[in-house]
């Protein structure tokens, strides 16, 4: 006896990929549009992205919401599902839920500097806030960006990388790792040696950082060097995940404060997940 | 609401009344001291002296796979319908702790966003609660925990007075079927003064297990973050997952997609999982936020003890003493809390 139940959390939103891009060898970006519109996310939000018969995964939506008639993501090629990913291309159909997740304080940061921080991957779900402050520009007072990855052939997002260097008011840098190549102009060295030389006066400024769990515990004892608020420095934490809605239980992250990642994050102040074993 | 008595020889009849109108399990013998719900169809299937079952109730509110989805990818356009399969359920002489576990559940679940799925089993259940008089063994902590007395969540709630049940009823539901079997009548003064009698003898049997007020436990775990106890259990424990799978209140659970052979239909199943696993918060890249057992040990007893109780104001633990029962490794829950309460009060 099986019963169609309606508005259950599992139904599905559907949608067209309106372009696909490799951008480096394991990173594949998409362009989607719902059939039922705008996705409705806010900056720092993800949603499930659904596979029928393969799986599904959480994936950061990586356009900001000022973007109208599609949204973006960027894939990188990790596990069966992500894989899987790697070979849809323009005019395939994917299913989704969502969007999912506190999004990033924008309101609150309203009038505040910015300083953007990622590592890796971490800018897929920042650059979603980033273009979210570009598009609001009078907003925001001055705006640092600092980027890092391993080595230049691992650079997403180059070209609108390049926008935002030329941008009047954003004080920008890059590092990478690693670097054999002649034609780097930018640093070479770890993310954390981008943060001493950053002018910030830590009362108006609001810090966001995104990047591998490894990132988070050297970048923020440097931002609290420069004495930038624990409730202001706000992070996008990583758990596994299989609902998006609480209920799963997969994604608690260890600290005396009871949060699910899915719901009372990703994205996190640095003061309410401090004691956290690991961020 | 209403309180009524059934004699123990109308048994058989209050429950092929039941069966008129629903599916009815109660607690049967699986041998070995071991209990189960399963469908019975007569009183004299059923066993009212029963130790808590193998698993608890809440496999009838939330099996142990589920088909959430059904979807088809033929076409240009995949196809999906979400998917639950609820009837009409009596379940029969469910403990105390028992009832408090589907409370827990139903608090999670019909937190928003609901899931449908458990809501529509939850809204077909009819539930009769029955009392212990005493305990069932040394594994149970209901008495730490203030299970051992009814609190709500039944339809209707039995209490075994010798000859005859005292019925209460707890919903209009309830006190609606109880009202239309002319077997069952009203229960009189003397009926109520008995259960007041036995309710005051259980205070000199039920006694806090650990000799400490739960309401120190939230405490006790937040100074024995750290505390060697998890380490001790971490040794022990075999990862096994039997003691998230058999408790009432665990509801982690994990996702999956099956093709059919024409690798065009499939369907999304939804099966219990356990923290217990090493992979349970393991993620792509290789980052484990739990990678050893006296973490992931920890967090179990974090997700009884101590979260919830931030976020629901309720302990999730019902003393039931399943995990203790079902451990391979012979941990005892009611020794670890000892433990962690003589090291951290
Ligand atoms: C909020 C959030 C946003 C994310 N955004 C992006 C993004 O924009 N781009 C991107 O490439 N990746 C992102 N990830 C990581 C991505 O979800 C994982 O790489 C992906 O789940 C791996 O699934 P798989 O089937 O390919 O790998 P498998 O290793 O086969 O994973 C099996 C299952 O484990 C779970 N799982 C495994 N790793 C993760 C993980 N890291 N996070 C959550 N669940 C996991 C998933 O349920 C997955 O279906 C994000 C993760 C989270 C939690
Ligand atoms: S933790 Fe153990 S005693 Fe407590 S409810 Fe779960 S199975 Fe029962
Ligand atoms: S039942 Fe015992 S051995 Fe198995 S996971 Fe639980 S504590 Fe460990
Ligand atoms: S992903 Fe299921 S509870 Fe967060």
């Amino acid at each position: 006896m099986t019963e169609e139940i309606k508005n259950s959390g599992w139904k599905l939103r559907k949608g067209t990929i309106i372009e696909a891009k490799q951008l480096t060898k394991t990173e594949r970006w998409f362009d989607i549009k719902l059939d039922d519109g705008e996705l409705g996310h806010e900056p720092g939000q993800f949603i499930q992205v659904e596979m029928l018969g393969v799986g599904e995964v959480p994936i950061s939506v990586s356009s900001s919401s000022t973007k109208k008639g599609s949204f973006e993501l960027c894939v990188r090629a990790a596990g069966r599902v992500t894989n899987y990913m790697q070979t849809l291309d323009k005019g395939a159909i994917v299913t989704i839920r969502g969007p999912f997740g506190k999004p990033f304080p924008t309101k609150e940061m309203e009038g505040k500097d910015l300083v953007f921080i990622a590592g890796g991957l971490g800018i897929v779900p920042l650059r979603s806030m980033i273009n979210y402050a570009m598009d609001n520009r009078d907003k925001y007072g001055k705006i640092d960006i600092a980027l890092g990855c391993r080595t230049p052939k691992d650079i997403l997002f180059k070209e609108e990388i390049e926008r935002w260097e030329n941008m009047e008011g954003i004080n920008f840098s890059y590092t990478v790792d690693k670097c054999d190549d002649p034609a780097w102009k930018g640093n070479t060295g770890l993310i954390t040696t981008l943060i001493p030389g950053l002018e910030i006066d830590p009362a108006k400024t609001y810090a966001v950082v995104v990047g591998p769990p490894i990132m988070y515990k050297f970048v923020i004892a440097e931002l609290l060097k420069k004495k930038i608020p624990t409730t202001q420095i706000i992070l996008s934490l990583e758990r596994h995940m299989k609902c998006g809605m609480g209920k799963c239980g997969h994604c608690q992250i260890d600290s005396p404060k009871n949060y699910y990642c899915c719901k009372d994050g990703p994205t996190f102040t640095y003061e309410q997940v401090k004691d956290a074993k690991k961020l | 609401m209403k309180q009524f008595i059934l004699k123990k020889k109308d048994l058989d009849a209050f429950i092929k009344k039941l069966s008129e109108k629903m599916k009815v399990v109660a607690p049967v013998s699986k041998g070995g001291g071991n209990f189960a719900f399963d469908e019975i169809l007569s009183a004299d299937e059923m066993v009212l002296d029963y130790i808590p079952t193998i698993l608890p109730p809440k496999k009838y509110f939330m099996p142990q796979r589920e088909k959430v989805l059904e979807f088809d990818v033929s076409g240009d356009m995949p196809k999906d319908t979400a998917v639950t399969d609820a009837e009409p359920l009596a379940i029969f002489g469910v403990h105390t702790c028992d009832l408090a576990g589907i409370e827990c559940l139903n608090g999670v679940f019909s937190e928003e966003p609901e899931d449908a799925n458990y809501m529509a089993r939850k809204n077909k259940a009819f539930l009769i609660g029955l009392e212990c008089n005493k305990y069932c063994d040394e594994h149970a902590t209901c008495a730490l925990m203030g299970t051992h007395l009814p609190n709500g969540g039944y339809d209707l709630f039995l209490t075994d007075l010798g000859e005859e049940f005292l019925v209460a009823a707890g919903t209009d539901a309830g006190e609606e079927f109880a009202k239309g079997l002319d077997f069952m009548p009203e229960a009189s003064s003397e009926n109520i003064a008995a259960l007041d009698k036995l309710r005051e003898n259980k205070k000199a049997i039920f006694k806090n297990e650990i000799a400490t007020d739960v309401k120190e436990l939230p405490g006790v775990f937040d100074k024995g973050a750290e505390s060697k106890v998890w380490g001790d259990l971490g040794e022990k424990c075999l990862s096994c997952g039997n003691c998230t799978n058999v408790c009432p209140t665990c509801y982690c659970f994990d996702m999956s997609d099956t093709l059919n052979l024409d690798l065009k239909t499939g369907y999304r199943t939804r099966e219990w999982d356990s923290c217990q696993f090493e992979t349970f918060a393991l993620v792509a890249g290789g980052e484990n936020f739990r990678e050893i057992r006296g973490d992931r040990q920890k967090h179990r007893y974090n997700r009884k003890f101590k979260y919830p109780v931030d976020k629901y104001d309720k302990f999730f633990c019902t003393g039931c003493g399943r995990c203790t029962r079902t451990c391979m490794a012979e941990l005892s829950l009611k020794e670890t809390l000892k433990s962690l309460v003589k090291e951290n009060l």
